[in-house]
């Protein structure tokens, strides 16, 4: 590949802007300047779907409605645990309006004895066993009522604690693996070590394994803190809940899906039914929210496909609020053991970090790597284990993981300033190494005021103040099977085509804003069509990194699709084509100021009705310390918080966050700001 | 929030209340209910009397929205919710709880705000129904959905209709508001994606107001 040397701009502007050599495919386009420098990236650009948000004609997969759809309705365990000996559907089928019912069954491969039964063995309350097509909702749901399912009780165990005592019921006498639900990128352990229900241990992640010699370590210190922290389990709680609607017409597999990823959606569907990807079609227009736990087709996306298959009728299938609770994915709690030692002067000489954590019936609880990278330690180890439960499968959720563990960490590194008598934030600016958190903890502590912050123990009223401060870090991932399709219609209309979705972060005006500053256009002149795998495969919204991915392909395929069409207008001016530019919607030459051509008269001079340009994510510009796309881009987050507790109620109040993030060239600034303050929120609640 | 409270007694003669309507429905046979309204308002010239018992079967009734009188063929037990969405294709409505506490399912009855998922289709009567559709008049936006276009008050919008629901009646019936009453009008508007400073920050706008 043919490459050439560009500086990029490099650094926090305003603090130490300066400039990195890179090399880059000789193909790509010269490198942007900062944001100050451009017209509509870094902007406060409004989103473009914004109007269709406000005026409810967004339609999100709940709202379609086909001609002929079939309304249907899961059938599920209401047992922990149970063998089920036989299901009678006989008064469900006979009920008016039910036109299909669809039951789990093993599968039994050629060959092989079946020794498990007909039915999969229940494992928790809310595990999914079949489903009714019907006229309506209400009709599907009677339907469901009158299906009689008969269980063998077996005993069960859902208290972390309680499944990891010797004697307690099994919950799997079998090594299980992870879900691939293509949304965790924790560390993964292959679930067959490990004794009863405790699985595991991961002691290692892709930033390594162990490190130095623990022991020596905590010889070393002056002062240890050993604790054990605890975190509750969450529920994801998208308000539009999992679902899709089916319509499997006979050429093609058309999904309706409320999706973080159509494109897996896409390859799950087809995996399942036997089908080329080429016939199955994944669309996500509007999606009301995931937070990680939309990664997957679910058991909801074959049960729709089966039940419209046995009907021939579309088939929606949208979970409702209690499905989404017991069954659809969650945050796993931890109970984790830290010890941390430290010399007199603050020096860190040793973290020890033992977890467990209930992902129910899956694996993925451990509490990631804050432990391991954040503050540098020479002395390092950890144990990450899962306790398997019955109860429903988590899932990945907003840096999964690193919540539980960035909490535990940071509450011990607070005692450990305690004990050493220094102050929670000058103690992190001695151990934390990393200059944008450095910088992160100036401007949020002047705008924090954190200098009226008291010693422990000042307050003497019934209802006490607190005032603290948290860090955070995630790495840098991008997919590099990200591409895009821009197109330059001859009428002056500009297209963006990809299957990236936009779960409300809003991937569609970024995506807008970058053709715009590219064709030297306005946003409102780009139409963007995306959600849809019948386009250009995108990325997974997932692991923040989407924008990484999804933005240079853009930008490539923009310039691509622009030199294209210079190259029609330098034929006309008979001028070279370097000299050609386009400016608020003109074409015009650096060497004549006289020319000028406004885009769209420009667009005419095409022999086709369109140019495409496809581009795909480059190789990395020389970052990446994993192949496939992952770097340790120093990037982070720190959190100040004024907290009031009641002494008598325990009642707790967050009166004030102050956040500050980093996340590289920001796009969009006040689509930034929604979603950090998404985030505050969403931790808080 | 006493605007969505349906419990309210305060106007039993409109037959409003949830409890009046579970109570005629507990007493009649599984699947049909009493009449305890005049449901039939637009419909017929006659009133019809309370204690007249109808379903299980769909009946069709008349609903005026959005300025338009609609016709829909539905069973007793349909809520007004699924009336708008599954058979007027009114999607802009949405429902997250179905069960009264997140108000994404937010409409008006006669300029009132209501959670339609806990409504029965059967008790609008003749009182008119303002959808998230009908907010916008001749496709001028109201000053609520242009601040939250400006202010970014949306991200998956999900919740969206419902805020602007609440968020609207608020400045329409207000002259004077400040950030608790923006704050008070929205206590029951569940986001997930956590929008609301920037709700707060819209809808003070629309009222002319800064944070």
């Amino acid at each position: 590949m043919d490459t050439r040397k560009e500086k990029f701009p490099y650094g926090i502007p305003g603090h130490n802007l300066s400039e990195i050599e890179r090399e880059i495919p000789i193909e790509e386009p010269p490198v942007w300047p900062v944001n100050d420098k451009l017209k509509i990236i870094g902007k406060r650009v409004t989103r473009i779907d914004a109007l269709d948000k406000v005026t409810g004609k967004a339609k999100y997969t709940s709202d379609v409605r086909l001609p002929g759809m079939l309304f249907a309705k899961m059938l599920r365990s209401n047992l922990p645990h149970a063998v089920i000996t036989s299901i009678d559907i006989s008064k469900a089928e006979s009920l008016p309006g039910v036109h299909a019912i669809h039951l789990i069954e093993n599968v039994q491969k050629e060959g092989e004895e079946n020794k498990n039964g007909k039915y999969p063995m229940v494992k928790y309350v809310g595990q999914p066993l079949g489903g009714i097509a019907a006229e309506s909702l209400e009709i599907a749901k009677d339907a469901i009522s009158l299906i009689k399912v008969n269980y063998e009780k077996k005993p069960f165990v859902i208290d972390i604690e309680s499944a990891m005592e010797m004697g307690a019921p099994i919950v799997f006498d079998e090594p299980i693996t992870q879900q691939e639900d293509g949304g965790d990128v924790g560390e993964v352990h292959d679930g067959s070590k490990g004794e009863g229900n405790v699985r595991g241990p991961s002691t290692s992640s892709f930033f390594g394994g162990p490190r130095g010699d623990l022991e020596a370590g905590f010889k070393e210190a002056d002062v240890i803190v050993e604790r054990t922290y605890r975190t509750q389990v969450h529920t994801h709680m998208p308000l539009e809940t999992h679902g899709v609607v089916v319509d499997w017409r006979p050429d093609m597999m058309m999904v309706y899906a409320s999706t973080q990823n159509t494109n897996a959606v896409r390859n799950e569907m087809a995996s399942i039914f036997n089908l080329p990807k080429s016939k199955v079609r994944v669309f996500c227009d509007f999606m009301g929210g995931g937070f990680g736990a939309k990664h997957s087709a679910g058991s909801f996306g074959p049960m729709a496909a089966n039940l419209a298959k046995k009907s021939g009728r579309p088939v929606w299938l949208m979970l409702d609020r209690q499905e989404e609770h017991i069954a659809e994915g969650n945050r796993p709690n931890s109970i984790q053991y830290l010890k941390i030692g430290a010399r007199k002067d603050g020096t860190l000489t040793g973290i020890e970090q033992r977890s467990h954590g209930t992902a129910g019936v899956a694996l993925g609880a451990g509490v990631g790597r804050i432990a391991q990278i954040l503050y540098p330690c020479p002395n390092f180890a950890t144990e990450q284990y899962d306790v398997l439960t019955n109860a429903g499968p988590g899932a990945a959720w907003r840096a999964p993981g690193n919540v539980q563990g960035a909490f535990g960490l940071e509450q011990a590194i607070d005692e450990l300033a305690e004990k050493l008598g220094m102050d929670p934030l000058s103690y992190r600016d001695l151990i934390d190494k990393s200059e944008v958190r450095k910088v992160e903890r100036q401007r949020g502590a002047k705008l924090f005021d954190w200098s009226r912050r008291q010693p422990a123990g000042s307050g003497k009223d019934v209802v006490k103040k607190g005032l603290g401060v948290g860090q955070s870090t995630w790495p840098r991932f991008v997919t590099l099977d990200s591409s895009v399709e821009v197109k330059i219609h001859n009428d002056g209309g500009v297209e963006i085509r990809s299957s990236v979705q936009d779960i409300g972060t809003g991937t569609k005006t970024i995506l807008a804003q970058v053709v715009a500053e590219e064709l030297g256009l306005k946003v409102k002149d780009i139409t963007v069509n995306i959600g849809d795998t019948f386009f250009p495969v995108g990325p997974g919204s997932g692991g923040s990194v989407v924008t990484g991915s999804i933005t240079p392909p853009t930008r490539n395929a923009a310039f691509e699709a622009k030199k294209e069409l210079l190259k029609l207008v330098a034929k006309k001016w008979e001028t070279d084509v370097v000299e050609l530019f386009i400016e608020d919607g003109q074409v015009g030459s650096n060497k004549n100021a006289e020319l000028k051509m406004p885009f769209k008269e420009a667009t005419k001079l095409m022999r086709t009705s369109q140019i495409s340009k496809i581009a795909s994510r480059s190789d990395d510009y020389g970052g990446f310390q994993q192949p496939w796309g992952l770097a340790y881009g120093d990037l982070g987050s720190v959190q100040f918080a004024e907290v009031s507790v009641n002494t008598d109620t325990g009642f707790v109040k967050v009166d004030r966050v102050v956040a500050a993030h980093s996340c590289g060239r920001p796009l969009n600034i006040g689509q930034l700001e929604s979603q950090i303050n998404g985030g505050v929120i969403q931790g808080v609640s | 929030m006493d605007d969505k409270d349906q419990e309210s007694e305060s106007k039993p003669a409109k037959g409003l209340s949830r409890r009046s309507f579970l109570r005629g429905a507990g007493l009649s046979t599984a699947g049909s209910v009493l009449l305890t309204t005049n449901a039939f308002a637009l419909e017929y010239k006659e009133h019809r009397n309370a204690g007249e018992e109808f379903g299980p079967d769909a009946m069709t009734i008349k609903m005026k929205v959005n300025g338009l009188v609609k016709s829909l063929s539905v069973e007793p037990r349909t809520t007004l919710a699924s009336a708008l969405r599954d058979h007027l294709e009114l999607t802009g409505t949405k429902v997250v709880c179905d069960r009264g506490s997140c108000s994404a399912c937010t409409v008006y009855l006669d300029g009132k705000p209501v959670n339609s998922c806990m409504m029965s289709a059967f008790d609008v009567g003749d009182k008119e129904i303002t959808t998230i559709e009908g907010i916008a008049k001749n496709g001028e936006l109201h000053p609520v959905q242009e601040a939250f276009i400006e202010h970014d008050a949306s991200q998956c919008g999900y919740c969206t209709p419902g805020m602007i629901m609440s968020c609207v009646h608020l400045v329409d019936n207000n002259t004077d508001l400040n950030l608790d009453d923006v704050k008070d009008a929205t206590r029951g508007n569940l986001c997930r994606c956590g929008t609301h400073p920037h709700v707060f920050k819209a809808t003070l706008a629309a009222a002319k107001k800064t944070i």
